[in-house]
């Protein structure tokens, strides 16, 4: 219709201020503030359990099945008790779930079911603030069950150099890529049926990405698809760390997990008002 | 400079045009209403002057901003009352009204006093420590409209602020409006209560299908398009339709399922001609001309099906 | 303007039941129409369900056979005699179907009683507490046997079992009630949020998949950790299981005490449950 006229957005200089003007009070800190209240208010054993679902894991896995497997290949192909080779991909795991759980079915809960970004964004508070708030929440709750978990590995002496200090800030870098990338594809569903589906997604990506297992088991092609995985590096790059054994690979690991990220909040971002204003 | 300036306001979902070319100002410390039923566009139009759904096309002032460019300063001077209550289920009655004013990025010195008074303001004092879940429908709806009070806004959006209320609660409600009113608080109103939009309403537009069809003063509106009375006959549904032929030349009728409605200057005397031609009614009402009889007219439906 | 309706035929057509027959057919098969309520509500998620039933197999054949399998076999020569794959897929089999019990009578039960209160609307028709409780067993237990009858069915393609280990899925899906029952009676017992199942799915369902002799043979662990099979419905389920699937010696004592802790547990389970549905839904 030709009355209708475009609604005209701001773009060219200063494009990048006024975007971040027009979806931001700068004011990210409240979410966050609600976040602790929130967990004040909750049952702390809920927030305690969180911590010993990849403990049961490791005892289990690394330690039951582990006697019937005995040492495997580590980093560098020095061989390392099972226990040893899964605890670090079980901290890779558990900051992936942690992170994809708090960006999509959290966020897709409050969006369409408690409508309480319904409420936040009916304040002066913009997108941008809710998602970076929930976002740091995220990752304040990946560093909790971290710093836990690498406690227990270290009190099971299955970390054997100081660089494992270094997997509590690289569970939340791996968090940071999967709640980033997990923001931006929950603003393209509708229903919670769909939300089945990331769950789907990523069970073969747990299994199969080094963390149980090393890939050399699979033809040379399905390694190849495993290596392009985000996971797969996770795993690789906290089992490095868990011995202190770097090699060339380490960089491309960490680098694939910093371009993960940058590429997931630029998605988010370009997603924020189609996940939020609709 | 009025409160908001919409000019050709649209919004599109998909293929259906929820708001269709709407425009229309609203004056500071006017009390303004959106009328219409389910599906008008009333809530969609009041969520795009807040800002929190993008328009189509179309061009939309809230004192003077444009909301999607200037969200937050537009936003900093609304307080919006949603058509269901959205608190946050994991915080206290009095942690909901505190985090909201935090979310305008006010500080606790404020905010503590003045969660005291709305809670006070919305009789839920005693309540200030419970769970939300625990709280009744009708005390959510006052928490819901105190929370919206936090930053002492200039201009109130309500979506139907007392749908779900019991009678005495919204009679409550109006007359805390109607008290913010009187301050010179401007209040958009969307309704599809006929008595709420002529207690509330200084003046109101009429939406349907995403249009407006009309707009005025309520008793302007109901000049307009009504006459002063309504007789209302039932005669059984069977009947209803049967007999409209033998009433036409008492003026405008409307047949509803349930009932005939007759437009008359003085209804107690076109009930007196209606018996006097041997119909008889199963019962009969005169009642004074509403919005809901101007709703009928513009659109040929009842408001509230 | 508004169509007008039949009020006549809409209030007495003369073609619904007699009030009498209703309530009979009611009484007789009020527990068949809660199922068949609740399977037809299944439809909403029965492709993601079939979707992760179908592929939770083959995911599972894929990580143990080629990949967890092969440590196992290097290291130890397989469990019991047997290469890995085959002493680890009929607990799989039975543990996938135990732990769907943790999705189909949490939340669903607390919605039931607290958010959609679909089961105050069924307790207003004929049916009373016993049916609603008892037709959603039945209904979970249709699920329980679909879910196991595509497992089953992966595995024979897989040529990990033969066809004669058929009545492993009945035993599956006996597991999964056994242990869904409980479940359910403590759903029905939740006023509040339903925080406990996020408990409920990390301190029992997940400690019993991992510690209840799926993945090694319960005897490998200290005895002071032995009793978590003992309890677990999966354990019990798991060791008839692997008695039909590859002939795992099991005398035929112990095959019947298996059975017997299953239909116990259900039955105490129903009974409570049943209990539990009346005492909420008279109120």
């Amino acid at each position: 219709m030709s009355t209708e006229q475009q609604v005209v957005r701001p773009a060219g200089r200063g494009a990048l201020a006024s975007w971040v003007a027009s979806n931001s009070s700068g004011n990210a800190r409240a979410v966050i503030e609600r976040g602790f209240r929130v967990i004040r208010n909750q049952n702390w054993i809920v927030i305690v359990s969180g911590f010993f679902e990849p403990v049961f894991y490791l005892l289990a896995m690394g330690f039951g099945l582990g006697q019937l497997i005995g040492d495997v290949p580590g980093p560098g192909g020095q061989p390392i008790s099972y226990a040893a080779f899964i605890a670090p991909a079980l901290l890779a795991t558990s900051a992936m779930n942690g992170a994809i759980y708090d960006s999509t079915w959290n966020v897709f809960f409050k969006l369409k079911f408690a409508k309480l970004y319904q409420g936040m964004l009916a304040t002066s508070m913009g997108p941008l603030d809710v998602a970076v708030g929930e976002i740091f929440m995220a990752l304040f709750r990946g560093f909790l069950y971290a710093l836990g978990f690498t406690a227990v590995i270290t009190i099971l002496g299955l970390a054997t150099s100081w660089w494992a200090l270094a997997m509590i800030p690289v569970a939340l870098l791996i968090a940071l890529g999967f709640a980033a990338l997990g923001m931006a594809v929950t603003s393209y569903f509708d229903t919670f049926q769909q939300m089945d589906w990331i769950n789907i997604a990523l069970l073969p990506m747990f299994m199969f990405s080094a963390t149980l297992f090393p890939i050399t088991v699979f033809p040379e092609a399905i390694q190849w698809f495993v290596m392009a995985l985000p996971l797969w590096h996770g795993v690789e790059l906290m089992r490095q760390l868990s011995v202190g054994h770097f090699e060339a690979s380490t960089w491309v690991h960490i680098g694939y997990f910093v371009a993960m990220s940058l590429v997931g909040i630029g998605f988010t971002t370009r997603r924020l008002r189609a996940l939020f204003l609709r | 400079m009025p409160v908001i300036e919409a000019r050709e306001l649209t919004k599109i979902y998909g293929e259906v045009r929820a708001v269709d070319q709407i425009s229309f100002e609203v004056a500071p410390g006017e009390s303004f209403g959106l009328l219409g039923p389910n599906g008008a566009g009333k809530s969609t139009t009041m969520r795009m002057i807040g800002g929190t759904s993008l328009r189509t096309s179309g061009t939309l002032l809230v004192n003077g901003l444009d909301p999607e460019v200037n969200g937050p300063e537009v936003r900093a001077n609304l307080g919006v009352v949603p058509q269901q209550d959205n608190l946050d289920n994991e915080l206290r009655a009095r942690e909901n009204l505190v985090m909201y004013g935090r979310y305008f990025g006010l500080p606790y010195s404020y905010l503590r006093p003045k969660a005291e008074e709305l809670l006070q303001f919305a009789q839920l004092t005693e309540k200030a420590a419970e769970k939300v879940d625990n709280l009744s429908g009708g005390m959510k709806r006052r928490l819901t409209i105190a929370r919206a009070l936090i930053n002492e806004p200039r201009v109130l959006l309500l979506d139907e602020p007392t749908t779900g209320l019991d009678p005495q609660a919204r009679h409550i409600l109006w007359d805390r409006l109607f008290r913010l009113k009187e301050q010179g608080v401007t209040l958009i109103v969307t309704t599809h209560f006929m008595d709420e939009a002529e207690q509330l309403c200084d003046r109101l537009i009429v939406m349907d299908h995403g249009r407006i069809v009309a707009g005025g003063s309520p008793a302007e509106l109901i000049r307009q398009y009504s006459t002063r009375e309504v007789l209302e006959l039932r005669f059984g549904s069977e009947r209803n339709a049967s007999l409209v032929d033998q009433l036409r030349d008492f003026g405008r009728l409307e047949v509803l399922p349930d009932r005939v409605l007759v437009y008359t200057e003085d209804g107690e005397a076109a009930l007196e001609a209606v018996r006097h031609r041997g119909l008889v009614p199963v019962t009969s009402l005169v009642r004074r001309s509403s919005l809901e009889d101007v709703f009928l007219r513009l659109t040929g439906r009842s408001l509230i099906d | 303007m508004t169509d007008f309706v039949d009020t006549n035929a809409l209030a007495y057509s003369g073609r619904a039941l007699q009030p009498a027959r209703q309530a009979e057919l009611t009484r007789r098969w009020g527990w068949w129409y809660q199922a068949e309520w609740r399977l037809i509500g299944m439809k909403a998620y029965w492709s993601s369900a079939v979707g992760t039933a179908l592929l939770t197999p083959v995911l599972y054949l894929i990580a143990m056979g080629v990949g967890l399998g092969t440590l196992v076999d290097a290291g130890s020569g397989g469990v019991g005699g047997v290469p890995y794959l085959t002493f680890v897929a009929p607990g799989l089999l039975v543990s996938t179907v135990v732990m769907s019990a943790g999705s189909e009578l949490t939340f669903p039960v607390m919605d039931g009683f607290k958010w959609s209160k679909l089961y105050f609307a069924r307790s207003a028709t004929a049916a009373s507490a016993l049916q609603v409780s008892i037709g959603e067993l039945v209904a979970v237990g249709v699920r329980f046997l679909g879910e196991a009858v595509i497992f089953w069915l992966v595995l024979i393609v897989a040529g990990v079992v033969g066809f004669g280990s058929w009545p492993m899925v009945l035993v599956a899906a006996l597991a999964g009630l056994s242990f869904g029952a409980p479940l359910m009676a403590y759903a029905a017992t939740l006023e509040e949020e339903g925080f406990q199942f996020s408990l409920v799915q990390r301190f029992v369902i997940a400690p019993m998949f991992l510690f209840a002799g799926t993945f090694f043979p319960l005897e490998s662990m200290p005895l002071y950790l032995q009793w978590i099979g003992w309890i677990s419905p999966m354990w019990h389920g798991t060791q008839i299981a692997r008695m039909l699937a590859y002939g795992m010696p099991l005398p035929w004592w112990m095959v019947l005490l298996h059975l017997l802790f299953l239909v116990a547990v259900l039955v105490v389970g129903a009974v409570l449950a049943i209990r539990f549905f009346t005492r909420r839904l008279a109120r």
